[in-house]
C-alpha cells in the first residue's frame, strides 16, 4: 500500500484573466502535496494531469486503500521521481470535477451553477492558475514540470509562459498540437454529450438529470483511441461474453469488447461531469503554441530556456512519436538541451500510465540527475 | 573500440567547445568525454534502449532514433562535428547518412573496421570471412551488414564530394599513417563537404 495523501483547497478571490478575454474570480483549487519543501525551496516537481485524472497525482486517502492516485506506480518515497527527495505538486485545473471550480460550482456574480456559463479555458489558462499557486506556496523556480498527454502540453507551455520558472520540463506522450484526425475524435465525443436529451444545454444540474448516455459514448470513443490494436487483440480479441454460440442478435452485448466499452463507459460517467468533458476536450483543440507564430514551432519554443525530456511510445497513435519528434526538432533548432526516449511499449496511449521497465528506469534516471544537480 | 586511447585519438580530431552529433553514442562515453575533457556540447543519437539508458544516467543528451530513417530532425550546417563512429558498418544506407553526416555537420569523422587490414585479407585468401577481434562475429550473424576498406571510402568520398581533412588508420589505439589499408584495424577519415 502506498502512503497517505491529503487533498488541499486553496482559494483566490482575485480575477484570473483568461485567454478568451473572460475572467475568473473567488474560484479555488484542489491540490496535494508529497514530500518536502527543502530549505531553498529548489526541489519542487509540478506535475500536470490529463483529461480525466485530478490532482490525486500519488499515496491513498486514509481508509481508502485502493484509492492510489493516477500516476502512483511514477510518483512516491523511492519511486522514479522520489518524493524522498522531491517535493511534487499536484494541481486540479480550473473546469474540472475532480475539486478546483468547474461548472458544477456556483457563479459569484448570478448565484446560479455556472454550467454551461462557465468560461472556456485553455492550457495557458491553467499554467496561469497554477503558477498563482507556486506564487503562494512561495515556489519561485520548479526543479522540473513533468505531464502526459494534456498534462505534456502544460509542461511544454510553462516552458514557454515562465521560462524562467523551472530547470526541466519532462514531457510524456504529448503533442505541439492536435491533428484534424484528434480533434475529430473529441468532436464526436462532445456531440454525444451535447446530443444528449439530459444535457440541457449544459444546464442539466438544474433539471435534476445527468446526460449519461452522452458521457458513456464519449468515453467509448476516448478509450478505444487510448489503447492499440494489438492491445484489444490480444486482450478481448473476437471473444464472445457468453459461451461459444452466436445470439444473432443486434442489441445485445455479443463481444467481450462491447462489454469492456460500456462497462468503462458506465463508470466514467458515474462520476465525471459532462461540461468538464467538453470544456477539457476544446483546451486540448485549441492548444497549439506555433499559431502565434505562424504555425512555425521552431520560432515559438524559442522562448524555452528549461532542459527537457520527451518519451513517447510506439504504438500510441493518438499522440504519435512523430508528433513528440516535432518537439524535439524544434527543441534542437534552437540549441536547447534535450534528450527523447521512444520506448516500443504495445499499449498506446495508456503506455504513459503504465509500468514499462525501459520507461520507468529513463524517468527515474534523469531525475536522479535532476536530484544530483540540486543535490537534493 | 572503446579503449580509452582509441577515444583519445578520436577526440583529437573535435576542437574544443565544439558542438558535436555523435551518431550512433553508444553509451554515450566518448561525448561524456568530450563535455569534460574539452568543453563540447551536443546530442548522441541511439536505437538501442539500453543505450538510451545509459546516457540518461550519465548525463549526455541523448535522441532516440533510426538512423536509417536518415537526419531529418537536423538543420544543414548545425553542428561543428558530426561522428560516426563504429557506426557505418551497421546502416542499410550508409551513402545516405554519409550525405546526411555532411550535410548536417560543417566536418565529419567517421571510423569504421577495415576490411582490407592485413589479418582479414589472409582469411580470405584461406577461403573464409575473417574472425577477429576487431570483427568477432560469423558471416551469418555479424551486425556488420557494410563491409568497406580504407581505400573503399576514399572513393565514396570522392563520389559524394568530400574534402578529406585528414585520414589514418587506428591499431591498437595508436595511429597508422604508413600503407593504413593493410596494417590498420580501423579506418579513420576527418572531412567537410566541399
Amino acid at each position: 500500500m502506498s502512503f497517505i495523501a491529503t487533498p488541499q483547497t486553496m482559494h483566490f478571490p482575485d480575477a484570473l484573466p483568461l485567454q478568451s478575454g473572460a475572467s475568473i474570480r473567488d474560484y479555488h483549487l484542489a491540490y496535494e502535496t508529497y514530500g518536502t519543501l527543502n530549505a531553498d525551496r529548489s526541489n519542487a516537481v509540478l506535475v500536470c494531469h490529463a483529461l480525466n485524472a485530478s490532482h490525486h497525482v500519488a499515496g491513498v486517502y486514509a481508509g481508502q486503500d485502493k484509492s492510489e492516485g493516477w500516476w502512483d506506480n511514477m510518483i512516491g518515497p523511492g519511486k522514479a521521481v522520489d518524493t524522498d527527495r522531491f517535493f511534487v505538486i499536484g494541481v486540479n485545473n480550473l473546469g474540472s470535477c475532480f475539486g478546483s471550480t468547474g461548472p458544477m460550482h456556483t457563479h459569484p456574480d448570478t448565484g446560479e451553477v455556472y454550467g454551461a456559463d462557465f468560461p472556456v479555458v485553455t492550457v495557458e489558462d491553467w499554467v496561469n492558475a497554477q503558477a498563482r499557486l507556486l506564487d503562494r506556496l512561495g515556489i519561485a523556480q520548479l526543479a522540473a514540470v513533468l505531464g502526459g498527454s494534456l498534462g505534456g502540453m502544460q509542461a511544454l507551455s510553462w516552458t514557454l509562459q515562465y521560462p524562467e520558472r523551472m530547470r526541466h520540463a519532462v514531457v510524456v506522450a504529448s503533442a505541439p498540437n492536435l491533428t484534424a484526425e484528434n480533434i475529430a475524435f473529441n468532436e464526436v465525443a462532445r456531440r454525444a454529450i451535447v446530443t444528449d436529451p439530459d444535457f440541457h444545454g449544459g444546464h442539466f444540474y438544474r433539471h435534476g438529470v445527468i446526460p449519461k448516455r452522452g458521457l458513456r459514448i464519449a468515453r467509448m470513443i476516448g478509450h478505444i483511441t487510448y489503447l492499440s490494436d494489438d492491445v484489444m487483440n490480444e486482450k478481448f480479441g473476437r471473444q464472445l461474453r457468453e459461451g461459444l454460440e452466436l445470439k444473432y442478435s443486434t442489441q445485445d452485448i455479443e463481444f467481450q469488447i462491447e462489454s469492456y466499452l460500456r462497462y468503462q463507459g458506465d463508470k466514467f460517467s458515474d462520476y465525471f461531469d459532462a461540461n468538464t468533458y467538453l470544456l477539457i476536450t476544446r483546451a486540448l483543440d485549441y492548444f497549439d503554441p506555433a499559431r502565434a507564430h505562424g504555425g512555425n514551432l521552431t520560432r515559438a519554443l524559442a522562448r524555452a530556456q528549461a532542459k527537457f525530456l520527451l518519451v513517447s511510445f510506439t504504438t500510441d497513435w493518438r499522440f504519435s512519436p512523430q508528433r513528440s519528434r516535432e518537439i524535439v526538432k524544434a527543441l534542437l533548432d534552437n540549441r536547447r538541451r534535450v534528450s527523447y526516449a521512444e520506448i516500443d511499449a504495445p499499449h498506446g496511449h495508456d503506455a504513459f500510465l503504465l509500468d514499462d521497465a525501459r520507461y520507468m528506469s529513463v524517468m527515474r534516471s534523469y531525475f536522479d540527475s535532476i536530484s544530483k544537480e540540486l543535490a537534493v | 573500440m572503446t579503449e580509452k586511447n582509441t577515444m583519445q585519438a578520436l577526440a583529437r580530431l573535435v576542437p574544443p567547445g565544439s558542438r558535436v552529433l555523435d551518431l550512433g553514442c553508444g553509451n554515450g562515453a566518448m561525448l561524456d568525454y568530450l563535455q569534460r575533457e574539452r568543453g563540447c556540447s551536443g546530442y548522441g543519437v541511439e536505437i538501442d534502449d539500453a543505450n538510451v539508458l545509459a546516457c540518461v544516467q550519465r548525463g549526455v543528451d541523448v535522441i532516440q532514433l533510426n538512423l536509417d530513417e536518415g537526419l531529418a530532425m537536423f538543420g544543414d550546417n548545425s553542428f561543428d562535428v558530426v561522428l560516426q563512429i563504429d557506426t557505418l558498418q551497421h546502416l542499410r544506407n550508409a551513402e545516405t547518412m554519409l550525405r546526411e553526416t555532411a550535410r548536417v555537420g560543417r566536418t565529419g569523422v567517421v571510423a569504421f573496421p577495415n576490411f582490407a587490414h592485413w589479418p582479414n585479407r589472409l582469411s580470405i585468401l584461406r577461403g573464409r570471412m575473417p574472425v577477429t577481434r576487431r570483427l568477432p562475429y560469423q558471416w551469418y550473424d555479424t551486425p556488420n551488414i557494410r563491409v568497406g576498406t580504407y581505400k573503399d571510402f576514399e572513393v565514396l568520398a570522392t563520389k559524394n564530394d568530400l574534402r578529406i581533412l585528414d585520414s589514418f588508420g587506428l591499431q591498437d589505439g595508436e595511429e597508422v599513417r604508413w600503407l593504413p589499408n593493410a596494417r590498420a584495424g580501423t579506418a579513420v577519415f576527418h572531412f567537410e563537404h566541399a
